[in-house]
Parts: C-alpha cells; sequence; structure tokens
C-alpha cells in the first residue's frame, strides 16, 4: 500500500471534513478567479470601446494648439510623411493602426470648407517597409481588442467612428454631410477644388463633429494640390489603451522628439483608473485570500492532526519517520489544493459570468488560462498553510497510542 | 544474547519533582526467550517496553542489538531498527480504523519494500495464518476484538522481526480469546524462534514466560527463568 493511497483513504474517511477544507480553498480561490475574470473581460472592454473610438492618439507639429482634439490637425504646421516610417519601423507595441493626414481651409465658391488628405489602407498596405513593420495585418495585442481571426468590433457610437478607409483613389473623395447639404452635392457628383475635379463616391453619416464640414481625398492629391511636398499635418494612430497606459506615449515621444503626441485624455484616463482600480482590488483580495486561505488550511490540518494522534504514532511505531509524516500530511494538502483550484476556477468562472452581465453588464467568458493559475496558487496556499501543522505531527512521540502505567 | 540492557534510567519531570519509571535497570534478554514483565501500576513496566522497542529514548545508560550498541538518541536510526527488527502488539490493538485488515498489515510492509504485489501476497498469507484470510477487506470495526488482535499480531510479524514486544495484549480481552491469543505469541515464540517480551497484569498470562521479570519502583524486584 502506497502512502497517496494511504492519504487518499484517509481523505476519503473524514468527508464532512474533508468538505469544510475544500469549501474554505473553493471559495477563497472562486473569489480571485471571479474578480479577475470580470476585471480581464472588463479591460477587453474598455479597448474594444477605445478602438471604436477610432483614432487615440494625435501626432502633431510641435507648435500645434491642441485645444480641441478632432480639429488640432486644421491649418497646423506640417511635418515630413517620412514620419509615419519612423513609427511603423520602431515597431511599438500598441500601435493598432495609423492614418497620416494633411488638412486645410480651403475656399468653393463661396463656402470655407476642411480639405484633408487622408492615405487609404490599400496605399499603406502597397508600402514594403510599411508591411515589415507589421502595421498592415498586424496581430492586434489579445490584451486590448479581439483576438485575430474574430469578427471585427462594431462601432458603438457612429458619431466617433474615425477608423481608416479602405481604397481612395486619387480623383475621389468623401464629403461630411454639412458639406453635402452646403454644396448640394450627392454621391457621384463633381466637386472642383483648387481647380481639380474629384468624384464624390461616398456621402459620411452625420458625426456631431468638424468632421461633417470636411471633405476627405487621397492624401498624394492633397499634397499635390496645395504644393506641399510629401509634408502631413499629424498622423492619426490607434494605440491600445493598455499600452497608453504603459508609457506609449512616451515612447512615442522618443521615436518623434520635434513633435507634439497627445490623446483623448479624459476617456483614456478614466477607463486606465477603472482598470487600475480593478487590479488593486484583485490585488488587495488575492493578500487577504493568501492569508485566510492558509491559516484556514492551516487550522483545518492542525485539527486533522490532533485528531489523528494516535494514527501518526501507530505509523511512527511500525517504523515510518518523521518525513513520511511530514510527506503525507503535505501531500493530502497538495490533493486538496488541486481539487480546491480546479473547484474555486469553475465557482468563480461561473460567478463571473452569471454576474458580470447583471452588475456590469458586459458579457464575460471563461478565461482558460486562470485555471492553471488557480490550480497553482491553490496549491501554494494549501502547502503553506500545511507546513507548520506537518511539522509539529512529525513531533508525534510513537508510542502515543500506548498506556503510561 | 538478543537485547542487553545496562544502567538504564528514564526520568519524568513532573510538577512534584522528578521520578525514575525506570531506575539504574540492567537486564539480558536472550534470544529465543519469552519474557514477560509484570509488576504494579507505575513500576515501570511500559516505560521499559517502550525503550527496548527504540520507542523512547532513555535519560542515561546503554542498550545492545545483538551485541551491538544503539544510539538511542538518533530517532531516524531507531525508526529504521524498529521497522528492520522489532513488531508490537498493543492492548488497544493500534489499528488504522480507515484501513482494511490487509491495508493494515499492508502500510508495515511498505516502509520497507515498496513492491505493492509482493507486499499483498505476504499480508494475505499472514492474515492466513491468524486465520483471517476471510476477512481481508473488513475494517477494524467491523472485526471482534479478538480479531482485531489477530490482525495486530500479524502486522506485527509483517517484516520477520527478531523482537515481538507486547504491552497488556489480553487487557481487552476476555479468558477464553486471552488464552487464544497467548497461544498464537508462544507459537510464534516457539515455531518461529521469534523473542517475546510481553507486558502484563495477568499472572495466567506471565505463566507463559520462560523468564518472568517483576519490576519495583522501576527496579529488577525478580528474574526467574523457568
Amino acid at each position: 500500500m502506497r502512502l497517496i493511497d494511504l492519504v487518499l483513504k484517509e481523505l476519503w474517511h473524514r468527508k464532512s471534513q474533508l468538505t469544510s477544507g475544500l469549501l474554505a480553498i473553493t471559495l477563497g480561490i472562486g473569489v480571485i478567479v471571479g474578480i479577475r475574470t470580470i476585471s480581464v473581460v472588463s479591460e477587453k472592454a474598455v479597448a474594444v470601446n477605445l478602438d471604436n473610438l477610432g483614432a487615440n492618439i494625435l501626432v502633431l507639429p510641435q507648435a500645434t494648439s491642441v485645444d480641441n482634439y478632432y480639429s488640432a490637425d486644421i491649418d497646423a504646421p506640417t511635418f515630413p510623411e517620412s514620419y509615419v516610417e519612423k513609427i511603423v519601423t520602431s515597431t511599438l507595441p500598441g500601435v493598432d493602426n495609423m492614418s497620416p493626414k494633411l488638412t486645410r481651409r480651403v475656399k468653393i465658391g463661396n463656402e470655407n470648407i476642411v480639405l484633408t488628405g487622408i492615405l487609404p489602407k490599400s496605399e499603406i498596405a502597397s508600402k514594403p517597409i510599411w508591411q515589415q513593420g507589421g502595421i498592415i495585418g498586424k496581430k492586434v495585442n489579445a490584451s486590448c481588442a479581439p483576438k485575430p481571426g474574430a469578427a471585427p468590433a462594431k462601432y458603438i457610437d457612429p458619431k466617433l467612428q474615425r477608423k481608416g478607409i479602405d481604397d481612395l483613389a486619387e480623383s475621389d473623395c468623401f464629403i461630411g454631410t454639412a458639406v453635402a447639404q452646403r454644396l448640394k452635392l450627392k454621391e457621384n457628383s463633381t466637386l472642383t477644388i483648387e481647380g481639380k475635379d474629384f468624384t464624390v463616391v461616398k456621402l459620411l453619416p452625420e458625426t456631431g463633429t468638424v468632421d461633417d464640414d470636411r471633405v476627405f481625398a487621397n492624401l498624394h492629391a492633397v499634397q499635390k494640390l496645395l504644393g506641399t511636398g510629401e509634408q502631413i499635418s499629424a498622423i492619426e494612430i490607434m494605440g491600445c489603451c493598455s499600452q497608453i497606459s504603459d508609457g506609449l506615449l512616451s515612447k512615442l515621444r522618443n521615436v518623434l522628439p520635434d513633435t507634439r503626441i497627445t490623446t483623448i485624455g479624459q476617456i483614456v484616463s478614466t477607463q486606465i483608473e477603472t482598470n487600475r482600480m480593478m487590479n488593486k482590488i484583485s490585488l488587495v483580495f488575492l493578500i487577504i485570500i493568501l492569508f485566510v486561505g492558509s491559516i484556514s488550511i492551516g487550522n483545518y490540518i492542525w485539527a486533522n492532526v490532533n485528531e489523528r494522534r494516535k494514527e501518526i504514532g501507530i505509523l511512527r511505531m511500525i517504523g515510518y519517520h518523521k518525513r513520511h509524516i511530514y510527506y503525507i500530511l503535505v501531500l493530502k494538502a497538495l490533493i486538496m489544493g488541486i481539487v480546491g483550484g480546479i473547484a474555486g476556477y469553475i465557482v468563480g468562472t461561473l460567478a463571473a459570468v452569471w454576474l458580470g452581465p447583471q452588475f456590469i453588464g458586459i458579457v464575460v467568458s471563461p478565461i482558460y488560462t486562470l485555471l492553471l493559475l488557480s490550480i497553482g496558487l491553490s496549491i501554494f496556499i494549501s502547502v503553506l498553510g500545511s507546513l507548520i501543522p506537518a511539522y509539529m505531527a512529525g513531533k508525534i512521540e510513537p508510542f502515543s497510542n500506548m498506556q503510561e502505567d | 544474547m538478543l537485547i542487553q540492557i545496562n544502567n538504564l534510567t528514564k526520568t519524568y519531570q513532573r510538577h512534584d519533582g522528578a521520578i525514575n519509571a525506570v531506575d539504574n535497570l540492567s537486564l539480558d534478554i536472550p534470544k529465543g526467550s519469552f519474557v514477560t514483565i509484570t509488576g504494579a501500576s507505575g513500576s515501570g513496566k511500559t516505560t521499559l517496553l517502550l525503550i527496548l522497542g527504540g520507542l523512547l529514548q532513555p535519560t542515561s545508560g546503554k542498550m545492545s542489538y545483538n551485541a551491538r550498541e544503539l544510539d538511542l538518541l538518533k530517532e531516524k536510526d531507531m525508526a529504521t531498527f524498529r521497522s528492520n527488527h522489532v513488531g508490537f502488539v498493543m492492548q488497544s490493538f493500534a489499528l488504522v480504523p480507515y484501513l482494511t485488515a490487509l491495508e493494515n498489515i499492508s502500510i508495515a510492509l511498505n516502509v520497507k519494500d515498496k513492491d505493492n504485489d509482493k507486499n499483498r501476497k505476504r499480508a494475505l498469507e499472514l492474515l492466513e495464518w491468524v486465520g483471517l484470510s476471510d476477512r481481508t477487506t473488513h475494517y477494524p470495526k467491523e472485526l471482534s476484538a479478538g480479531q482485531q488482535q489477530r490482525v495486530a499480531i500479524a502486522r506485527a510479524l509483517a517484516n520477520n522481526p527478531d523482537l515481538l514486544l507486547a504491552d497488556e495484549p489480553t487487557g481487552n480481552l476476555d479468558p477464553s480469546l486471552s488464552e487464544e491469543i497467548l497461544g498464537i505469541l508462544k507459537d510464534i515464540n516457539q515455531k518461529q524462534g521469534t523473542t517475546v517480551v510481553m507486558v502484563t497484569h495477568s499472572p495466567m498470562a506471565a505463566e507463559y514466560g520462560d523468564t518472568k521479570i517483576q519490576l519495583k519502583n522501576g527496579k529488577l524486584h525478580t528474574n526467574e527463568k523457568v
């Protein structure tokens, strides 16, 4: 009969004790898993929401005013288009998408409108060096956006839709709703700007921002039209929210020291603060459960040792060494840790999946990697709690089952 | 000589002063003998038995086993000594409650040999020898007192000990069962040549010994060879 068989038989023999011991571990681990699952899913939800807001970082020339994030690029000074390559070749993590822009006010008839040159994705994709940098078809970091292959996130607020445009020929343009109304334009109308004809290929939905007053044309066409050469007035970047909190802005400043880099500060900082708070709560619970869990298990094993004094004495009497006694008790804690870790993961995940939509309005999916962490943590708590009782059990004299005259 | 003890003393510190449970005692136990130890309560019988079995460290004195002096202070060595050379039979049977008769014997075998199949075969042989081959899967609570003591004897013999120590083995048994258990111990002594040392209150049980020792206040009072 192996010692593991002895441990399993003893566990089964004292089922009520086993149940209460396991319950303590399961609940402790369940709380950590539940909070962590909601926290991680919440972070992802925040990241997707930020993605949906579109570009959240703006690179501008040093002298630009940034009073209004959405109109900061209008009539701003310029910098070379090659700055885009600098960002791409730096391979900074968290830069998910980029859009270089050149914006100027122009007069069409009697109307002042804003002309913005943008680089469609198809042109960005045609540049080998940019592909090398990984921006096109880049695998989005799992911590901040849906996994590769997953359906793209749907825009929650269409007014804030500012994502990149796939194709835009040099003779085509998109126009905002205000421009369409003021110039009485429809799709397929021809719009003449500074003597060049553009075909309106799309009327953009109303956003309630300065974008409604914009005409979007191909960047290179606008550069030629305005005679600026390969200059741009801004680069919009979709940065990953968690990376922004990890200092993406300062890293970008290192790459482009003579630029002004700003973000949608309030939105990002609020969301980041929420995530940080969730992480802090997780940590606090983790510390509490480490203490309480270890003490509970220690108490349980200690009660178990006291109940088994005679039995431990028998084992010592028939020749078992102290190390065998330590082994038996730590092995028991290990088994309880494994079972408690698995049960705690299941309980915590089920609780998160059930409570997530009800309390914070997000759909929570199980995080399978937490299973290994749960088991590891549970084993750590259990074994830690068992060390002192095991040591004390080793001190039980082998004649504990005999009566002294 | 299987065991020689010289000037053995075991002192217990109590609130009202020190008491010598065994007091400067010297004794030889020959191989193959059946020694019975009697004496009033507190005479030091069980303390002496515990020291002989390597379960308790004496305060002073020496003990030799097969002419080799034992380091009674080394706990690890004494555990090995117990598993290799000594079998124990207790008044309260000392069986593990959640293990079957077969498993109670197997755990003793497991200390020396991890071969499960071999240990199981040996445990079955022992149970058959004590007449319990039909009780292998019974738990202690499912066995009568006499049957439990027979399982305890089978366990004590598991590793073929040279020395079998019995502490009041018939203390919890009625007279007919007592005679049955004492008969088994006598058989072990005579047929297998195992040295038996038995502590008892019972004059009837003491009659089974070929050497009768009586202790008084931790000292040897009589040492009578039959």
